[in-house]
């Protein structure tokens, strides 16, 4: 056993990379299922919170990211624009991250082929504007149409169907955030949330989640899909499995090969810890 | 197998794979690919921000408002908010599973914060809390790690889909 975590201690960790790398391409070639996706309550929440919407009504999609965290985003913003658009519920797109609105014309576009809705009428994406919390501050105060002139192809406000009456926030059923890091999550929360209470959900990057989990407990977000996983059940409550749920059983696989190589990696370093090994 | 006729495809599937050759170990292939992304996104962000800042703008007025936003910000959506949260109940009756909740949740709030309290030495009761304090810590630092390590192999799926399904053609979605 010794002599095992000996050798432990020196393996090439090129080998844990190829684990990882075949754990993680061997259950997408294969369909290797482990265990069916449970929601959980928040990303029930997340849902809930949607179908508590009146039809008709408007929400913000904030589609705050890039191409850098497309895995994870990607998956909660294009299931949120189906159910959004299954509750024929009009979205305004906005983006505060210059790659963001490629992504978002993508998934209102996919969504809106989907369930027949009409650009202009049924959803807008008014693209990317630059200022972070100054965007976000200046809807509210200057309004949305002073803040977004034009829509992305650069449209006027005034000419697009889904714009009419939409003033500012008040005429905001929900914000829906789907958030890389920032400007996002968090910054919609400090500037809009608080100041003009409107109701929010958001679907964060994984390595984000835990600093909103307060804001969570505190109630200032009524869900919270934390990465792919969050995404994950989000899509089997819409009932609409796509690439995250695809995704989750090569995430198991490579998460107990890592909590493995945690727990040997510790047993391996106990000997060293030993007051004689400290010594010596 | 559909093998992809996209030559984007093919040019994103090849820097993918050149920039995970650095995993076996640093190469010629893998330094391409570095310089390219770091020049194809500089040159991208460059011409976006022109189009879309500068040219509309010139000089965005919105910058300067800046500091006080942030700040208040801060204020209403996290110190008010969140002090407010923590204002629970600490028996509800009937449902002890949120009492334990709420205890835990007041008690690591107060310890966490006699940890950074270090106008004192923590000696004595004020040592002891810290102590509890640096559990709830240790606790939050796992959470996060867990949470990284999701994020990290999350990417990683996303670009072997990418690589299965977009490019090779063996895997359908």
């Amino acid at each position: 056993m010794i002599a095992f975590l000996a050798n432990l201690r020196r393996l090439d960790r090129r080998w844990i990379f190829l684990m990882v790398g075949l754990l993680v391409v061997a259950p997408l070639l294969t369909g290797f299922h482990i265990a069916p996706v449970k929601p959980g309550s928040r990303a029930k929440g997340f849902y809930d919170a949607i179908e508590k919407l009146k039809p008709g009504s408007t929400v913000l999609l904030a589609g705050d990211y890039d191409p850098g965290t497309i895995a994870e985003n990607y998956p909660m913003h294009l299931a949120a624009a189906r159910q959004l658009m299954a509750r024929n519920i009009k979205i305004i797109g906005v983006e505060l991250y210059p790659g963001g609105p490629p992504l978002a014309d993508q998934v209102l576009h996919l969504a809106g082929a989907e369930y027949k809705k009409r650009e202009g009428y049924d959803y807008v994406n008014l693209g990317y504007k630059s200022g972070n919390e100054a965007v976000m501050s200046a809807m509210g105060s200057a309004g949305i149409p002073r803040t977004y002139p034009a829509d992305r192809s650069g449209t006027p406000v005034g000419r697009i169907p889904v714009m009419k009456g939409i003033e500012n926030f008040s005429q905001i059923a929900m914000i829906v955030s789907v958030s890389a890091r920032y400007p996002g999550t968090k910054e919609w929360v400090q500037q809009v949330v608080s100041r003009y209470h409107v109701p929010m959900i958001a679907g964060v990057t994984a390595v984000s989640a835990p600093e909103y989990y307060p804001y969570l407990q505190a109630g200032q977000l009524q869900g919270l899909l934390g990465g792919m996983a969050g995404a994950a059940e989000y899509e089997v409550l819409v009932n609409h499995p796509a690439l995250a749920t695809r995704g989750m059983d090569a995430q198991s696989l490579a998460h107990i090969f890592i909590a493995l190589m945690i727990l040997l990696g510790n047993l391996a370093a106990l000997p060293q810890r030993s007051p004689g090994a400290r010594q010596s | 197998m559909h093998l992809s006729h996209d030559i984007g495809i093919w040019i994103a599937a090849l820097l993918t794979l050149g920039i995970y050759s650095f995993l076996y170990k640093d190469n010629p292939a893998y330094k391409l690919c570095e310089h390219l992304f770091v020049g194809v996104s500089a040159g991208y962000y460059v011409v976006l921000m022109y189009f879309s800042v500068v040219k509309p703008n010139l000089l965005d007025p919105l910058f300067t408002v800046y500091p006080a936003l942030r700040i208040t910000g801060f204020g209403q959506g996290d110190l008010v908010e969140q002090i407010h949260g923590t204002m629970l109940p600490l028996w509800v009756r009937g449902n002890l599973g949120t009492t334990i909740g709420n205890w835990l949740l007041v008690g690591g709030l107060l310890t966490t914060l006699i940890f950074f309290f270090f106008s004192k030495e923590h000696k004595g009761a004020l040592g002891g809390a810290a102590r509890i304090g640096v559990y709830f810590l240790m606790v939050s630092f796992g959470a996060s790690y867990g949470y990284t390590v999701m994020a990290r192999i999350s990417l990683l799926i996303g670009r072997v889909m990418f690589l299965l399904h977009d490019w090779l053609g063996v895997l359908h979605l």
